[in-house]
């Protein structure tokens, strides 16, 4: 396997996606390729920090959201 | 609602047009809110839906190539440039800071690409979902990831990566 190969599939990987065989191919190249390694830890971490930075799933309801919308919905649910 | 929108759209005037339309199909599927989420959460959903669909209507624009932005390799298959170990977040910049930047770094990406990754990565819609969403393949919606996500790492690369060696 080359490294070409190991990114083509990292999502995959990442994703817990690939059939054991594969992965027990990529374990073994990441075994012995330390530029892998560093690539496979920072595309996590890349990962990580757009969830950090775009914290989605709002519970909290804005302020911008008019109080006449809120009431309407908080009534049909009441319903 | 609007950094929700603004994030989907960039174009500001979009965004405010995709929040209004949200509220205006809040208003008129009030009734249809079973309470099972927060509401917050559905009115973010909501957003996001009104956003897509601006996405969608949108004349389709050219846009900036990825090329430049994913990995090289060698003929031989070998990373062209050595792939630098990354600092810890903590020791690059203060919370803020660093969710300014990353969000600075995912404004720089494609549309079509940026849209992906936000629905996937920061929505957490499911690929079939997304896939339905845009018109496109589930197969194009996990290519188009990971190279957004390869995109943004490329972009990051200079503000994490540690000294060579």
């Amino acid at each position: 396997m080359t490294c070409k190969e190991l990114v083509d599939f990292l999502g995959s990987y990442v994703a817990g996606e690939l059939p054991e065989g594969q992965r027990f191919t990529f374990d073994a190249h990441l075994a012995v390729c330390p530029d892998c390694v560093n690539y496979l830890e920072s595309y996590r971490e890349t990962i990580r920090l757009g969830s950090e930075a775009l914290a989605a799933g709002e519970t909290e309801i804005p302020d911008e959201v008019p109080d006449d919308l809120v009431r309407a919905i908080l009534e049909a649910r009441s319903k | 609602m609007l950094a929700v929108a603004t994030r989907l759209l960039k174009n500001p005037e979009d965004a405010r047009d995709a929040v209004q339309e949200a509220f205006l199909s809040a208003y008129r599927h009030a009734g249809e809110f079973a309470g099972g989420c927060q509401v917050g959460t559905w009115l973010h959903r909501i957003v996001v839906n009104a956003a897509l669909m601006k996405i969608r209507s949108r004349s389709r624009r050219p846009e900036a190539s990825i090329e430049e932005l994913l990995p090289r390799f060698q003929q031989d298959g070998h990373h062209a440039e050595p792939a630098s170990r990354w600092r810890t977040a903590e020791e690059v910049l203060e919370r803020e800071e660093r969710q300014a930047l990353v969000r600075s770094c995912i404004a720089q990406l494609p549309e079509s690409y940026r849209t992906v990754l936000l629905l996937r990565d920061i929505e957490e819609l499911d690929p079939a979902e997304v896939a339905a969403q845009l018109g496109i393949s589930t197969n194009a919606v996990n290519v188009r990831l990971h190279r957004a996500r390869q995109a943004l790492r490329t972009l990051l690369d200079p503000h994490f990566r540690g000294e060579a060696g």
